[in-house]
């Protein structure tokens, strides 16, 4: 079908690479309202937010009636990403894959305090908020979320469904094949998104107690 | 020192009139449970006996750990038994200094002993001598860190964040899940002579 356009119609055409136009615009309003209505999850549970999690496609809470109809335990079949729980190193690789599985567009869910900040395990086998590993699209606040949370952030991303726009699909989707399986963050970034908080502060790499400086991030802006 | 005469498991006095010096002290620690401390030299003698003998018949190993308290202190390699047919505990101890971390492993007097072993060298650095697959089991094979619950390891690990993830992103997942791995060495060992242990007191 070729919905992408192609780069040499850089104005307009039917499809309209760099501005909306209106045919466009009546076909992102028909696409996104398929797919924030059939956002497939793809569970990801390692601790009790996946008990949360099952709560919530249970039939009292009922995922389904927003368009989650069922787990898709396939990465190749699901739509969004939840990783609900603590990831240690040892499992980091294994969700990274699982992202890189599944097919585009796709969007990842960081449900509850371990998965996006690495939470109280601040320890040497511990990833520090999976969005050193993956891009997370949704944070989800709690220890564990209640369900109503988790729905709540699914459909925090069935919002950002509803703004997204064909003509804009290569900048909004790019993902670099060549960084398959490498981390999302480069190394200062992990650095300050992993900063030691609490207790930690007290904790030195080498094992002393000097209390260590939070690096300031510095990100480029993005367009 | 032994304070075996108050205890209430016969074989703690069992143990110091049959080995003597082998068995360093003893002693009872909280709601009764016995400690006995052993020369490390000769723990698989000691606990073959404790699970042989047949007035103690200690046949369950409920697990195998390790205390590090730090301070150059040693570490006590902490062999917790339970005797089905006598319905008794005991604890072993031995005693490793920081610069000799090394004991025979036990994987022929009980199976179980194989992954307990295998954590507690992962974890301490105790190597089991005569272990059939003395490799870690909970950190990743290649772990350069070290040994975690050791007291003079970072709690954040000896290697920056950003090192960690980039090693742990490096990693293949199917290079730690092989199919072997579930198999834990063949058909389990079964004794000739399976005894009854319960409804009946031992003979």
């Amino acid at each position: 079908m070729g919905l992408e356009g192609s780069p040499s119609s850089d104005q307009g055409g039917l499809i309209g690479f760099a501005a909306p136009t209106f045919l466009t615009t009546k076909i992102d309003f028909i696409v996104n309202w398929a797919r924030r209505n059939s956002l497939w999850p793809m569970p990801f549970g390692t601790a009790c937010c996946a008990i949360e999690m099952m709560a919530a496609a249970a039939s009292n809470f009922d995922l389904a009636r927003f368009g989650m109809e069922r787990m898709a335990f396939s990465p190749r079949q699901a739509d969004v990403l939840i990783c609900a729980g603590r990831v240690p190193y040892k499992l980091a690789p294994v969700l990274r894959r699982i992202w890189d599985q599944m097919p585009q567009p796709k969007w990842c869910i960081s449900m509850g305090a371990c998965a996006s900040t690495g939470g109280v395990f601040d320890t040497y086998c511990m990833v520090q908020g999976i969005d050193t590993i993956v891009p997370v699209d949704v944070y989800i606040p709690g220890c564990p979320p209640r369900p109503e949370g988790l729905i709540y952030g699914l459909m925090m991303i069935q919002e950002k469904i509803r703004g997204e726009s064909l003509s804009r699909h290569g900048e909004l989707r790019a993902e670099d094949p060549l960084l398959v399986g490498a981390p999302r963050a480069n190394a200062e970034e992990v650095a300050t998104l992993s900063g030691p908080f609490g207790n930690s502060t007290q904790q030195e790499e080498a094992g002393g107690i000097l209390p260590s400086e939070r690096p300031t991030m510095t990100r480029p802006e993005r367009g | 020192m032994s304070d075996g005469a108050t205890s209430s498991n016969p074989s703690v006095g069992a143990l110091n009139a049959r080995f003597g010096d082998a068995v360093q002290r003893t002693e009872i620690t909280s709601a009764g449970q016995d400690v006995v401390f052993v020369n490390p030299a000769r723990n698989t003698e000691v606990l073959g006996w404790l699970k042989d003998e047949a007035d103690h018949r200690y046949d369950l190993l409920v697990d195998v750990t390790a205390v590090d308290y730090g301070g150059g202190r040693p570490i006590e390699v902490v062999y917790q038994l339970w005797s089905i047919p006598h319905k008794r505990a005991l604890r072993v101890k031995c005693e490793l200094p920081l610069d000799a971390l090394r004991i025979e492993s036990v994987v022929s007097l009980w199976q179980t002993a194989d992954w307990l072993e295998r954590e507690v060298f992962d974890l301490f650095g105790v190597t089991f001598t005569g272990h059939p697959d003395l490799r870690r089991i909970l950190m990743p094979d290649d772990y350069e860190e070290g040994h975690p619950l050791r007291k003079d390891f970072p709690l954040r690990g000896r290697f920056s964040r950003a090192e960690q993830t980039r090693r742990a992103l490096t990693q293949d997942p199917a290079h730690y899940y092989k199919p072997e791995d579930f198999d834990v060495g063949g058909a389990p060992a079964v004794p000739d002579q399976v005894e009854p242990t319960t409804g009946s007191e031992p003979a």
